[in-house]
């Protein structure tokens, strides 16, 4: 269809914008069940990391003696490890250090990564080049080896492992954000600006980055998911915080040993991380629709 | 007499979007006769390309006959499913789309994909079908044809492309040939060559063909009988002579008034008494481009262009695409630094300015770009277009910044309540009207309108032609119009450069340009314009009824 097809009588025609502005309980009616499922959780995930109090009545550290790994029941919903500490409690508690460092992390890739994408994208020549060449030498190493030799540097502990996470997405944000850029850049609209006085930083700010940037608020979402997961798997590898933290990563880890016994104290938490990645899975997808 | 070749009978189409259906087809009949031609004429939006596509049963998904009839040779198809239809199309029915650009794969020979028709048919063995293949390639005008067979479409024109197109639509030799908007992609003198082939081919084999255009011109010079469409209801239908010298319909005589026509009298121009005070004068402008690539070699996109525009009046620059016209307003306004030449604003010399003096500069001068929809940004609302210019250049306070931007709606036509929308709320002719207000917002002496009219329907353009006029006279300005439409430039403009390869092939005033142009090409550009037979219909009482 030319652009030519596209324009209808003038000043007769109705809003289209009207049409599609219900209220907002009507709008909600229209939410896919699965994307509200995903922030349901989300939502959840986020109380436990908040207020842990509210959900449990157990400690996420202080075992009970005598009640070593009991099988889930009324009084121990997800069962308790060998230390006799309710699972579900430590679930809960730790939310906060895996919700924390998930943050950490996609705040990291998302400042930093948009950041260089922005320059790289609106400057021509050789910013673009040495930005872009020392993120893809970031893309050549193997993800998991450069948050390792990142925390080798910095030191062991869940605000390190976070930033050696966020140091990975960084390379994935820029790319993204670059290539956004690029594309809003070589729209009329921008030329416009520039054609009506506007100066580079103030196109920046007023066009370039509210255009380019939906794409790359959908990348964070699925960021988190991954970045969650990241730092789960550190923390099993025994890199993130020391126990008896009950992080995430660490809970799964610390279950390694009581596998053929006591199989929910890796599957609970694993389940957990599962949930928590899907569920930022969908919003991100949800996202990403709403862009032009 | 036999039955129709096509019979539309009571037609009614809708289109399903979420959870409501909106039919934009209300009732529609026609007849097509063997060996006739039949324009569906309408602006965007009347349901003409949608009653050609269910003709072929090509309607988009989303699509539905909710009822009537469509009758080839008397029998009804209008419910036939994908496969009964594949039988008829190219064989009874064919098509020739819109955009040449995208419909050929790109990845096969010319050669391939219309023989492909022909294997699909089962049209004769191997050699047969190589041989039909070359034939028609020489009957649409590609020759040598061998050499073509062999060809990808990167390796082809616009204008050729759509008569690979015609090829393959007229290969079976079909009985209607659906022929939606076949030209409206290509330039003026290519857009008569290809209608002149489809009306040889047409008369050699007796085809019927449904053409569906936006242009009345096309219509006139081309169809037998005239279907008008509006808002998916038949308006007025009839032979071509008959429906344009006498319409019936106010539709159709404000289509027929608003369409700009070379016939039509020029309008009084008024200008101004002052001689010699120019506002634009461009002297030998050239530009060089490196070629992709790189190398030595560089092309020429202008080459020694020279113009000179009189304060307060029009200048237009026409011609088609690859003249070089964009590319001498993109150097006028500064985005461009040109490799050679003198382009003085207000007798400043703007090929001598950069940074912040260029940027103090824009002030003077603003561009109104063709597409209103990519020209505008879709996150800030109408207020925020129209108010950012004024935030670029000394700080203005926030109330008197609201007053300007008032005030320019107003100037422009548009009401108040739109200044909260976002762009994909207002139609094409508003948002255009968006895009002048940013650009006056600012008080310019000079406004480069950059084929500023050419995306929008006829009684749009010619609404915004008027509010252009109005503004002229109002604040002054001198105008940079270009355009590839000879018979707008013609309406609204006082002097002329006709654009041909990057070199300046005519210009002047108006007047002799048109009656007397220098060069063959002008001559060629004029001829070529379509709608010459047909009649003017401009008189003021009946564009008032309209």
């Amino acid at each position: 269809m030319s652009s030519r097809e596209t324009s209808d009588g003038d000043l007769v025609a109705v809003d289209p914008g009207e049409a599609l502005r219900p209220s907002w309980l009507g709008r909600l009616k229209r939410v896919p069940a699965s994307l509200a499922l995903a922030w349901a959780i989300v939502a959840i995930v986020l109380l436990w990391a908040a207020l842990p109090q509210l959900f449990t009545g157990y400690s996420g550290t202080e075992g009970v003696p005598g009640e070593q790994l009991r099988a889930p029941s009324l009084e121990h919903v997800l069962g308790t490890d060998g230390l006799g500490r309710d699972v579900y409690a430590r679930i809960v508690y730790g939310a906060r250090y895996s919700l924390t460092g998930a943050f950490v992390a996609v705040t990291v890739g998302l400042l930093i990564g948009t950041l260089l994408g922005l320059v790289a994208g609106s400057r021509d020549g050789w910013t673009d080049a040495v930005i872009m060449r020392v993120v893809d030498s970031l893309l050549a190493v193997p993800s998991l080896l450069l948050s390792l030799s990142i925390i080798v540097l910095l030191g062991f502990g869940t605000i390190n492992v976070a930033i050696a996470v966020g140091a990975v997405a960084v390379a994935r944000f820029a790319r993204l954000a670059r290539s956004e850029v690029m594309k809003v850049r070589r729209s009329e609209y921008v030329e416009a600006a520039f054609g009506s006085g506007g100066t580079f930083w103030a196109v920046l700010l007023r066009h370039i980055l509210p255009n380019s940037l939906t794409s790359v608020i959908a990348l964070a979402a699925l960021q988190f998911g991954s970045a969650i997961l990241a730092i789960s798997t550190l923390g099993f590898l025994g890199y993130g915080a020391p126990p008896p933290t009950p992080e995430w990563g660490l809970l799964i880890a610390e279950g390694r040993n009581y596998l053929s016994r006591a199989w929910w104290l890796t599957a609970a938490p694993g389940i957990v991380v599962v949930f928590v990645v899907l569920s930022a899975d969908r919003i991100s997808k949800a996202i990403q629709k709403t862009a032009p | 007499m036999t039955a129709p070749l096509l019979e539309i009978d009571d037609l009614a189409i809708a289109y399903k979007t979420g959870d409501h259906e909106q039919t934009v087809v209300h009732g529609v009949s026609f007849k097509v006769e063997p060996g006739e031609v039949v324009a569906l004429v309408g602006e965007s939006g009347s349901g003409k390309t949608t009653t050609a596509q269910a003709v072929l049963g090509l309607l988009a998904g989303n699509g539905r006959v909710e009822r009537g009839a469509i009758r080839l040779n008397g029998t009804d198809i209008a419910h036939w499913p994908q496969k009964r239809l594949d039988g008829i199309r190219g064989a009874v029915v064919s098509l020739i789309p819109q955009d040449p650009g995208s419909s050929l794969n790109p990845v096969r020979t010319i050669g391939s994909q219309l023989a492909e028709v022909m294997q699909i048919h089962k049209r004769g063995g191997r050699k047969e079908i190589r041989a039909r293949v070359l034939d028609l390639l020489t009957r649409v005008g590609l020759t040598p044809a061998g050499m073509r067979a062999g060809q990808y479409p990167h390796e082809l024109s616009g204008g050729m492309k759509q008569r690979v197109l015609i090829a393959i639509a007229v290969a079976l030799n079909p009985a209607l040939i659906v022929a939606d908007e076949p030209t409206s992609a290509l330039d003026v003198t290519v857009q008569r060559r290809i209608l002149d082939l489809i009306d040889e081919l047409r008369r050699e084999n007796g085809t019927a063909v449904l053409l569906v255009t936006h242009d009345l011109g096309v219509a006139a010079d081309r169809a037998d009988r005239l279907v008008v469409l509006q808002g998916g209801r038949i308006q007025e239908q009839g032979p071509v002579k008959e429906v344009l010298a006498a319409p019936r319909s106010a539709y159709t005589r404000r289509l027929l008034s608003d369409a700009p026509s070379l016939g039509k009298p020029r309008p009084e121009r008024n200008l101004p008494a002052a001689k010699d005070d120019f506002a634009i004068v461009v002297e030998g402008l050239t530009q060089d481009f490196p070629v992709a690539g790189g190398g030595p070699k560089s092309f020429r996109a202008l080459d020694g262009v020279s113009f000179k525009v009189q304060r307060g009046t029009t200048h237009a620059i026409v011609g088609e695409s690859g003249s070089g016209k964009t590319t001498a307003v993109r150097s006028v306004v500064g985005f461009l630094k040109p490799t050679a030449g003198r382009i003085l604003v207000d007798g400043v010399d703007l090929t001598t300015l950069k940074g912040e003096a260029l940027r103090q500069f824009r002030k003077h001068i603003q561009l109104v770009y063709q597409n209103p929809y990519g020209s505008l940004d879709p996150k800030q609302t109408v207020f925020r277009i129209i108010e950012e210019p004024l935030l670029n250049f000394e700080p203005i306070p926030a109330a008197d910044r609201a007053r300007k931007v008032r005030d320019m709606m107003r100037r422009v036509g548009l009401p108040e309540s739109f200044l909260a929308r976002h762009p994909r709320a207002l139609s094409g002719g508003q948002r255009q009207r968006v895009a002048i207000a940013r650009a006056l917002v600012l008080g310019p002496r000079v406004l480069v309108l950059d084929e500023a009219v050419s995306a929008l329907d006829v009684t749009v353009q010619a609404q915004i032609l008027a509010l252009l006029d109005e503004l002229q006279k109002a604040l002054g300005l001198t105008y940079l119009f270009v355009s590839h439409d000879l018979a707008v430039v013609q309406q609204i403009s006082d002097t002329v450069s006709v654009m041909h390869k990057g070199r300046q092939v005519d210009g002047g005033p108006i007047e002799r340009v048109f009656v007397r142009p220098d060069s063959d090409y002008t001559r060629e550009l004029i001829d070529a314009i379509p709608g010459r037979t047909m009649p003017v219909l401009a008189s003021p009482a009946i564009s008032l009824q309209g």
